[in-house]
């Protein structure tokens, strides 16, 4: 087996998007390790749907306060300038287009930039959560997701056969094979994994890619 | 004098819940939010044929443990006894979780009916119906399964789906404080659903950390208004 980039890899090229004032919300799983990226000078503020603005990286073990979690359970810690809300104005700020960015985990995306990323066959109670609301109302989504499943099947596909959470809603889909921008004209390979080549990379992803002209090697 | 809000047990607060009614439950997902004595005291209570309005479906007693050392009652403990037939909220469970919550094996007996909504029109729906609206028009399900029968309408060129309101018979909520006449401030993250669900019922029943004399709440701080609170319960968390 060829080496993909780990988790920890992914969310520092996530978080090299992240511009200085950006508000960021970070979705269930592993979007929310994003925070804990170092950004030097750069200041963003996360968002978190229960109702929480410009939080800290993970709280260590001794610091755990149960009234300071992210959407996602997780304990995180106080920071200079944090605010709290309800739920309801919190998703005001989701559909009222004050989010920058949103970075969501997904089981597929389309070619057209269509979004599933919550019901699976096999687990008819799964919910949507927030994502419905984060795909239609964020500037940006960025998809940040393992490039095949389990069993080696392609997550970027050409239609989505999962339950949609919002049709052409993606903005980039960060892989741990590659760096893919849903354009006007379709999908574009923009960066790829050290190792890795175009056609390998195509050969695991359903829809044809365009390779960008300037196509890099991901750089963490 | 208005009348007495204060109870002594989280057991007499939620006496009154009869078969067959309404009950929000406020919280988000684990602990920190969630009226956990409340719940544990409704589990205790029995009343059947709920339904339930609330974000998550809750854990079960066992999956808290993976949230908070030596667990706690989240909704799941309504399960176990049989006295949900329905629950309205945003994640029944989650497609992550390691094994199957009491209300997603309850859900695949048959025994309890689910309507999944998405958070913003959840909360917005408890709003809608906390403000008196007949509803309102969401851009948020359009073009997925949550679109489903439901009224469409074309405004300024986008297309947005008809929500309709939610109201109940009784909410359960956690808050930080509450003075003695019933007014509430919040804690952290722990205020998410809760503020919202406390204006939505008939009766809300709140459990705090601490109850103060009224008069000792600072005006400008308070976010529940107490003429939105019908029991207040002081419990040690």
């Amino acid at each position: 087996m060829k080496k993909r980039m780990d988790e920890a890899t992914m969310a520092r090229r996530i978080a090299a998007e992240f511009r200085d004032g950006m508000v960021i919300n970070l979705g269930y799983g592993m979007p929310t390790l994003c925070a804990a990226v170092d950004l030097g000078d750069r200041v963003v503020f996360y968002h978190a749907e229960n109702g929480v603005l410009g939080y800290g990286g993970p709280a260590p073990d001794e610091e755990k306060d149960y009234e300071l979690i992210d959407a996602s359970d997780t304990p995180v810690s106080v920071r200079a300038g944090m605010l709290f809300f309800d739920t309801g104005s919190s998703f005001d700020m989701i559909r009222g287009g004050r989010i920058d960015l949103v970075v969501m985990g997904a089981y597929q995306v389309s070619k057209t930039g269509d979004l599933a990323n919550w019901g699976r066959t096999g687990r008819p109670a799964a919910g949507m959560g927030g994502a419905m609301d984060l795909a239609i109302g964020s500037k940006q989504v960025f998809i940040m997701m393992l490039h095949t499943t389990k069993e080696g099947a392609p997550r970027i596909v050409n239609q989505c056969t999962f339950p949609l959470t919002a049709k052409g809603c993606v903005k980039k889909i960060f892989t741990d094979l590659a760096l893919v921008e849903v354009g006007g004209q379709g999908l574009v390979l923009k960066e790829i994994a050290p190792g890795w080549s175009p056609e390998e990379v195509q050969a695991l992803t359903e829809p044809a890619l365009m390779i960008a002209e300037d196509l890099k090697e991901i750089c963490v | 004098m208005p009348a007495n809000k204060v109870f002594a047990s989280c057991n007499d607060a939620v006496a009154d819940v009869f078969n067959g009614a309404t009950v929000m439950i406020g919280g988000f997902g684990s602990f920190g939010g969630l009226p956990v004595h409340l719940i544990e005291a409704l589990a205790k209570q029995g009343a059947k044929e709920l339904t339930i309005i609330s974000n998550m479906g809750g854990r079960g007693f066992e999956m808290t443990k993976l949230y908070k050392p030596g667990g706690y009652q989240d909704i799941g403990a309504l399960y176990a006894k049989s006295q949900v037939k329905k629950f309205i909220g945003a994640v029944p469970t989650l497609g992550g979780l390691p094994f199957a919550t009491p209300l997603e094996i309850q859900h695949r007996e048959g025994k309890v009916d689910i309507e999944m909504v998405p958070i913003g029109t959840l909360v917005e729906r408890i709003r809608a119906g906390a403000g008196g609206l007949g509803g309102f028009y969401t851009p948020t399900g359009v073009g997925t399964p949550v679109a489903k029968g439901k009224e469409t309408k074309v405004i300024n060129g986008k297309e947005y789906l008809l929500e309709l309101p939610l109201t109940s018979d009784f909410a359960l909520i956690k808050a930080h404080k509450a003075d003695t006449l019933g007014s509430l401030v919040y804690r952290g993250t722990a205020r998410c659903f809760n503020s919202v669900m406390a204006m939505a019922a008939k009766t809300t029943i709140v459990e705090v950390d601490q109850i103060v004399p009224a008069g000792e709440l600072d005006p400008e701080a308070v976010v529940t208004a107490h003429l939105y609170v019908s029991r207040v319960v002081e419990v040690a968390r």
